[in-house]
């Protein structure tokens, strides 16, 4: 009893630095990208004093906004923490995670974009609507693209749950796998276009017409923009310690002992500033692209996603 | 056989005919010539490294002469020669944006499952690695014939020929565990005559019709339909 308690106790200290650490995942992408266009790059702390400030502010709400408009971050953000405890970030095995699998997984970060469309409808002006579109858009070119790359590992470690998928990845230790390299370039470019990054969307940008994430919430100020950026944040940060832990799970804790749990915490931090850097260098090379091209972007994703399962079948299946 | 059970070797060739593969894929849906060049970079660059690698794990040292061959062709001087003839006719800024690419990619993903299938019957007489190899190697060369057909520029036509070239190469390097030299030499200057001969085919097709697109050749007709 004391054993089950002391887990929900981590997993729950887990997804409380999930929350923490995001604003510092985008503090320091920012950093890398700063560095690398030769500006002078704001301090890593920044996105959290970002947030400080808005939660202070009083927030605007249109006249015409429904209760949709006014509840949907906290649901957005609350859909998006639950997201966040089905990840491994430290330790594998926590009950957290041994309680919901990779559709789970979606199906939150689902529940969180459908409100956020929503909201970006509620208020009725053209550029949130114009944004809720393409977001769903996209959404449901890049959620097919991402199942094929997840099933790629469920094939592979025959489960669907993250955490004993991840644990037989561990276990089976350094196997070169064709399927693997697929899935893994697949659920990169997932990610970004689900992220909103370049070269789907521009998150810093100020013309509304190129606009996807940025559209929805443009009617958004004080706490509840505040909560919408840290989700989002957090989601960014999400899909990076899915790729980090799924491909290259080393490091992660596997018993709960205080000592393996700093360990993952560093390798962990380690993995994603790795990350980071790489994002920071692809969105300073490349541009963004057309929005009538990211279907081509995304089909180009599951056709990836594909040839990885095909070649877990095909390559890698006992025969 | 699981893909654990396998040796390092036999793991790292079946993740580099993955890469191979992909490449090919990558070249399929490239519209800009400069780029594809530079995938087709990346092909003999795979190539290289699993040539490389057969020599080092079957220790077959006349091997890594053929890999050195292959940097230097495919890698270096063909991709060379290619993007200076590209930015010499001044062609580097034509996109060539095919009609469907999704449906293309479709296909070539359909090709390599029928390469698969195709090369099924042969799994009893085989070990999976050979099958995978040569079932990954028909489908580039597939994919090059594909590739050959949907584009337009005489440029991409030789870059999938090519890259037919390099997908017999490889089932060569994986399946008999290296050719013996004479052939591997006479490949590789066949390759070397091929690249500098498209070369002056390229100026003369543009001499005559004055673009590289050879789609205009059907308008060389005495009547104008």
């Amino acid at each position: 009893m004391g054993d089950q308690l002391m887990n929900w106790l981590i997993a729950i200290i887990q997804t409380m630095l999930f929350v923490a650490l995001a604003p510092l995942l985008a503090g320091w992408l920012k950093w890398c990208k700063c560095y690398l266009q030769n500006r002078r790059a704001p301090s890593l702390f920044q996105p959290y004093r970002d947030l400080i400030k808005l939660t202070r502010k009083q927030p605007v709400v249109a006249e015409q906004a429904s209760w949709v408009f006014t509840r949907a971050p906290y649901i957005i953000f609350s859909a998006t923490i639950l997201a966040a405890s089905v990840v491994p970030l430290i330790a594998v095995n926590l009950p957290t995670s041994a309680s919901a699998d990779v559709i789970v997984l979606v199906g939150f970060l689902g529940s969180a974009r459908f409100f956020l469309a929503l909201a970006g409808l509620d208020i009725g002006t053209a550029f949130g609507g114009m944004g809720s579109s393409r977001e769903m858009t996209v959404s449901s070119l890049a959620e097919p693209a991402m199942l094929m790359a997840v099933f790629t590992l469920s094939m592979a470690a025959s489960t669907t749950n993250l955490s004993v998928g991840i644990t037989h990845v561990l276990n089976d230790g350094l196997v070169l796998r064709p399927s693997f390299v697929f899935a893994l370039f697949a659920l990169i470019l997932v990610a970004i276009a689900e992220t909103g990054r370049i070269p789907i969307d521009n998150p810093t940008t100020h013309l509304e017409l190129t606009m996807i994430h940025e559209a929805m919430i443009l009617e958004y100020s004080g706490r509840h923009l505040a909560l919408i950026e840290w989700s989002s944040q957090l989601k960014f940060m999400l899909y990076g310690v899915l790729i980090a832990n799924i491909f290259f799970p080393w490091g992660i804790a596997e018993t709960f002992s205080l000592q393996t749990l700093a360990y993952g915490l560093l390798v962990i931090l380690a993995k994603l500033a790795v990350l980071a850097i790489f994002l920071a260098l692809s969105e300073t090379l490349i541009a963004k692209m057309r929005l009538f091209r990211v279907q081509e972007y995304l089909s180009f994703a599951y056709l990836l996603g594909l040839l990885g399962m095909l070649s877990h079948i095909i390559l890698e299946a006992s025969r | 056989m699981n893909i654990e059970q396998q040796d390092f070797y036999t793991q790292a060739i079946l993740s580099l005919a993955a890469l191979v593969g992909l490449t090919s894929f990558l070249m399929l849906g490239q519209g800009r010539l400069l780029r594809l060049i530079f995938v087709f970079a990346l092909q003999g660059g795979l190539l290289t490294l699993t040539t490389a690698l057969a020599g080092y794990s079957l220790n077959n040292h006349h091997l890594y002469i053929s890999a050195t061959l292959t940097l230097m062709l495919k890698v270096i001087f063909i991709p060379w020669m290619l993007r200076r003839e590209v930015t010499q006719m001044d062609s580097h800024r034509n996109t060539e944006s095919s009609k469907n690419q999704t449906a293309l990619m479709l296909a070539g993903a359909g090709l390599m499952v029928f390469s698969y299938y195709v090369l099924h019957p042969i799994v009893q007489t085989t070990s999976p690695v050979m099958l995978n190899a040569l079932a990954v190697s028909l489908s580039v060369v597939l994919l090059g014939m594909l590739l050959m057909i949907t584009h337009r520029e005489a440029v991409a036509h030789v870059v999938g020929f090519m890259s037919i070239e390099n997908g017999l190469f490889f089932s060569a390097i994986v399946a008999t565990n290296g050719m013996p030299m004479v052939v591997e030499l006479g490949v590789a200057f066949d390759v070397l005559v091929a690249a500098v001969l498209f070369g002056i085919f390229f100026f003369h097709i543009r001499a005559s019709i004055d673009s590289l697109d050879v789609d205009r050749l059907n308008r060389l007709n005495e009547v104008d339909k």
